[in-house]
């Protein structure tokens, strides 16, 4: 039960987007369709499941004082794997997410998990602390990606549902911030309504 | 003249915060009051242009040389978490004022995903040293005059009455969407 608990808490207890508002950069940079939010999602998901294991992994052999910048080498050294492999197999998408791809290091979450997560706890329940804050996060951007697709361009996944234009402001910067602020009041009231 | 077009390109047409979407956590984090908004800006100022003109330095003489670019995310972000370190330690020697002002700061950015993204963008964009520290500055002053704008709404907010569940961040996202919407009357100047 404990790690199942581990796991089902990042997708909307503790989702790192609507409710630990972390990681919002990539969040409302990256989410101009609902492809791209998915990519993204699973590139940080990677990272923070990988880069939870290792730390795990070595987490006693790290002295206290350098253990921020050995956890940020870990992180940039998975963040760099995903970059080169994301590279050669699908460029369109990687060319699409562009910077936000090796500014997955800076993403608050992964190394938040790492700090406050696994460096604490066995490679087990770290590895499944990553996988749920890593489909949290994913759930998040996908979603938000979505519904800026539905509402910019009048398609989901690419498939049109509107002969016409969408409204082309969900697609660009402001509607980012409107719709992101929107979902956060949203869980808001979720959350309050079930204490 | 191609100075002036990435100065103005920089601080408004692409808007770090408010077009592409970098440096979101401090433009939250530290937008409540604005001395505190100014203060993160001169911080980011600082680190940004010196960050750029380093990583850059390293990019060309060491990296490229060496055929070792792929580690420029590794590099990078462990040269930018030591100059941050180095900034406060010389910083707290040479001017105790200076530290007193900016210093609080600090520490947050390592964090802040502008100044890596920056770094990143010149090599990306191909531009040579003085273009890209002429780049970064411009960054940091769009970036402190977003987050300068972002304060004064925010302290007006605080006296507003808003429904429960708007408090807060989702109220402060609304508020930077009409922003950047303001922003995007800046487009196709340049």
């Amino acid at each position: 039960m404990n790690q199942w608990q581990n796991f089902i808490k990042g997708f909307l207890k503790e989702n790192p987007v609507f409710v630990l508002l972390l990681g919002l950069c990539p969040t409302l940079g990256v989410t101009t369709s609902a492809i791209n939010g998915l990519g993204m999602g699973v590139a940080t998901a990677f990272v923070l499941v990988m880069s939870n294991l290792v730390i795990s992994l070595i987490k006693n052999l790290i002295p206290e004082k350098v253990r921020i910048p050995s956890f940020i080498v870990v992180i940039a050294s998975f963040v760099t794997i995903v970059d080169l492999v994301m590279a050669a197999y699908v460029p369109v998408l990687h060319a699409q997410l562009g910077i936000f791809i090796p500014l997955i290091v800076v993403n608050c979450i992964v190394l938040g998990r790492a700090e406050a997560f696994a460096s604490k706890n066995d490679i087990f329940s770290s590895i499944l602390d990553g996988l749920g804050m890593g489909l949290g996060f994913t759930f998040a951007v996908t979603i938000l990606g979505a519904i800026r697709e539905a509402l910019g361009a009048g398609s989901i996944f690419g498939f049109k549902f509107l002969t016409s234009d969408g409204m082309l402001v969900f697609a660009m910067a402001p509607g980012a911030f409107m719709v992101l602020g929107y979902l956060i009041a949203l869980v808001n009231r979720f959350n309050k309504g079930t204490k | 003249m191609e100075y002036i077009l990435i100065i103005i390109s920089a601080v408004l047409v692409n808007n770090i915060v408010l077009a592409q979407f970098l440096g979101i956590c401090p433009f939250l984090g530290v937008s409540k009051k604005l001395s505190t908004a100014i203060g993160m800006g001169g911080a980011v100022l600082f680190v940004m242009t010196l960050a750029t003109i380093v990583t850059y330095l390293i990019q060309t003489y060491i990296l490229v040389p060496l055929h070792i670019d792929f580690l420029q995310t590794v590099v990078y972000i462990l040269v930018i978490a030591a100059l941050v370190q180095m900034v406060e330690l010389i910083l707290k020697k040479v001017s105790p004022a200076l530290y007193q002002a900016l210093g609080v700061f600090l520490p947050l950015i390592t964090t802040n995903c502008a100044i890596l993204g920056v770094a990143i963008l010149v090599i990306r964009k191909d531009y040579n040293l003085i273009e890209s520290t002429v780049f970064a500055v411009a960054n940091a002053i769009g970036f402190t005059l977003a987050l300068v704008i972002f304060s004064s709404i925010r302290e007006r907010l605080e006296l507003l009455d808003i429904p429960e569940s708007m408090k807060g961040v989702p109220i402060s996202l609304i508020v930077a969407g009409l922003l950047a919407l303001a922003f995007m009357g800046f487009a196709n100047i340049v």
